[in-house]
């Protein structure tokens, strides 16, 4: 804290400035989000309305409604669709399965058994996104270790019976959406454990203790206590798993059936067929899907506790 | 503060659309070979550029960085649609493995450019089929140097065909029983590069002579529709389609695939690591590509690049590399006194077979120039239905 004039001059004129003080604090940021962010954002999504020509690949920089017309066909729906129903299943799944280890991992691990599980959580975040998917190909593979281990124990006609389910099933777990499913809750559910558990941590102790006081039971006290203070978390993590299953072009790709879910769609007609203005109308649809469910979560209260 | 706001998203949305297009060096090809840059970028299909990584006696890079002082850096791509993609996108790469249905686009598009034949001292040695095949040589000039060549094989598990090779394209397009006793359904697989439209359709040139189906990669709509069909049917055999080859080793190893159009590489890698895989070519013939080493409009060590070009013509290259991923050399001297290759190697990668092979080239809507505009399907729809296809539409 040197109290020389200069710095002392400057000091004074951001006291007297405060507009002059905010500018130069969200100036940097603000460019970045505005100008690289939205600008190249921006700079995409205005190709959606050329078109692409026939065969040197060029793009015809007349405004034009024929590339949406193209887009609002029954195969590109199909694929935001099972996109949208993958980001669903895979979101409940993760909610149902975070809640009970977040909870125990809140309000009533010892600290030392906290840290463990906090970092059993975490410690798949380490190593590399690919070699899981692709331990994951193997683990789900028909000679794989699942089906040996339902084999030996005599239940393999159970596997069979799952993987005959229609629509869902397929030859193997490798090849279906059941196994895909399994895959993206694997990788996002860190994702979905640590904010629920930051926001059960919050909830005071006295509140349970008052609520049972009161003559709640148990579960009466979680419906009406714990789960809506429960709820930012939940929201926040949902969010998270969400958008980055409907964004997800390298697990489709890996494992599942190779039917195109949105990033394979986008990367196919921009980098397969150069066809930029389809590929950024297409864009549009996560943008589309992911502003309706942040304005649903809103609605519900999600973002009261910020 | 708002203005300020208002001010910075204006320029924001104003400068990205005045980035104009790269401008193209005009001033024709290189009249003399200089001194080496200190590396040559090649974007190439997996396995064509080996330094001895997966197996010691596959390297020819090795001696190349030795002799020139140019370091070889690859970036694989798996279909041809990557590789335009790449070499369009951006002015990092000097050299592209390009087969024939990215080689046109790269040329009608100016990525590419000539090359001085005389810059190339093996350019004599090349198979005479190829030096002037017309998926490289426009008017006369020629635009990169051939690399290998080969077919889309019909890869099979030996043990569920009983031993005897498949003789036809219908185990992976008609449903059926294979020799096992059990169905094929969920058991092959496919190629994802929406280019395999041509395969449906040179198995209609085979099952279905009333649609007239001539080149596989010329269909008018009609033709193109049958075409569609039978790759819907597959659709409901085919458990996943490949893109990746080493993705479709593992499925074979791991998934119990059958059968599937694929690669030499990967068969020659499956049968090295024991995997009951053989492969064949059916009597409706197969489709197959030819690989031109091209070299990119603004490549930045042209030199390097010059001198890889040649050294992709060397014998012992061209014929390590045919041992190496089951192709065909481009240099009939190759065939000869190659260990890794052995004596019989080009004949069993199939050298005899160029006329029964249907070279990837790119459709256009004037039927690659023989016909009006409109007579048939151009590439970019391929791209769409195929993606509808797969997606189950």
């Amino acid at each position: 804290m040197s109290s020389s004039p200069t710095w002392h001059r400057i000091a004074s004129a951001l006291y007297r400035r405060p507009r002059l003080r905010l500018a130069l604090l969200l100036g940097v940021p603000l460019l970045w989000m505005v100008g690289v962010y939205g600008g190249s954002i921006v700079a995409l999504l205005v190709q959606s309305f050329f078109r692409l020509d026939s065969f040197a690949g060029t793009i015809d920089r007349s405004p034009t409604l024929d590339t949406w017309r193209d887009l609002f066909t029954d195969a590109n729906m199909s694929v935001a669709g099972r996109t949208i129903g993958m980001a669903a299943a895979v979101t409940l799944a993760s909610i149902m399965i975070a809640l009970p280890l977040a909870y125990y991992i809140a309000r009533h691990a010892s600290r030392r058994t906290k840290a463990i599980l906090i970092m059993a959580v975490l410690i798949p975040l380490w190593s590399s996104y690919l070699v899981r998917v692709y331990s994951w190909k193997l683990i789900l593979a028909a000679d794989g270790i699942i089906n040996w281990f339902f084999e030996r124990l005599g239940i393999g006609g159970l596997l069979d019976a799952i993987l005959r389910t229609p629509g869902i099933g397929g030859p193997s777990l490798s090849v279906s959406y059941i196994g895909q499913f399994l895959v993206f809750v694997y990788i996002w559910l860190p994702y979905m454990v640590l904010p629920v558990q930051a926001a059960l941590e919050r909830v005071p102790r006295s509140f349970v203790e008052a609520s049972a006081d009161l003559g709640a039971h148990p579960p009466t006290t979680f419906r009406k206590v714990v789960w809506p203070l429960a709820i930012p978390g939940v929201a926040a993590g949902s969010i998270f798993t969400f958008s980055l299953t409907l964004g997800d072009y390298i697990i489709p790709t890996v494992i599942g059936d190779s039917s195109p879910f949105i990033g394979l769609a986008i990367y196919s007609y921009q980098g397969v067929a150069g066809n930029l203005p389809l590929a950024a109308a297409f864009a549009f649809v996560p943008i589309a899907v992911m502003g309706l469910y942040l304005f649903g979560a809103k609605r519900l209260g999600a973002f009261e506790a910020l | 503060m708002r203005r300020i706001v208002s001010l910075v998203a204006v320029l924001a949305l104003v400068i990205p659309a005045c980035g104009g297009d790269g401008e193209a060096t005009s001033g024709g090809p290189l009249q003399e070979i200089g001194d080496s840059e200190d590396k040559v970028v090649i974007v190439a299909w997996a396995g064509y550029i080996e330094r001895g990584e997966t197996d010691s006696a596959f390297d020819w890079v090795t001696q190349f960085e030795e002799d020139t002082g140019c370091a070889v850096e690859v970036k694989t791509a798996g279909t041809s649609d990557e590789m335009v993609a790449l070499m369009t996108g951006s002015d990092e790469f000097d050299l592209v493995t390009a087969s024939g249905d990215a080689s046109l686009r790269l040329i009608a598009g100016g990525t590419v450019q000539e090359v001085n034949t005389d810059l190339i001292p093996s350019w004599d040695t090349v198979d005479e089929r190829l030096q002037n095949a017309p998926w490289h040589t426009v008017d006369g000039k020629h635009f990169g140097a051939p690399y290998q060549w080969g077919a889309n094989v019909l890869a099979y598990n030996t043990e569920v065909f009983g031993g005897s090779a498949p003789t036809s394209w219908s185990v992976i397009f008609e449903p059926t029983d294979l020799p096992d006793g059990e169905a094929n359904a969920g058991r092959v697989q496919a190629y994802d590069g929406p280019i395999y439209v041509a395969d449906a359709a040179l198995y209609l040139k085979h099952t279905r002579p009333d649609l007239g189906i001539d080149d596989p990669y010329q269909l008018n709509e009609e033709q193109y529709a049958a075409a569609l069909d039978v790759l819907r049917t597959q659709r409901s055999l085919v458990g996943r389609y490949w893109h990746d080859a080493f993705i479709q080793i593992d499925d074979f190893t791991n998934e119990g695939v059958a059968a599937s159009a694929s690669w030499p590489f990967q068969v020659n890698i499956l049968q090295a690591g024991g995997e009951p895989i053989a492969s064949t070519i059916p009597v409706e013939g197969a489709t197959g590509w030819a690989d031109t080493t091209m070299m990119h409009v603004n490549a930045p060590h042209p030199n390097c690049a010059y001198k890889w070009l040649d050294w992709s013509l060397n014998p012992k290259v061209q014929g390590d590399l045919a041992a190496w991923f089951g192709s065909v050399p481009s240099v009939p001297a190759a065939c000869d006194g190659n260990d890794l290759l052995g004596p019989d190697g080009c004949t069993v990668n199939g050298f005899d077979s160029f006329e029964r092979i249907s070279f990837w080239k790119t459709p256009t809507d004037d039927c690659n120039g023989t016909s009006t505009a409109g007579a048939c399907v151009p590439y970019y729809r391929w791209v769409t239905d195929y993606l509808a296809v797969i997606g189950g539409r």
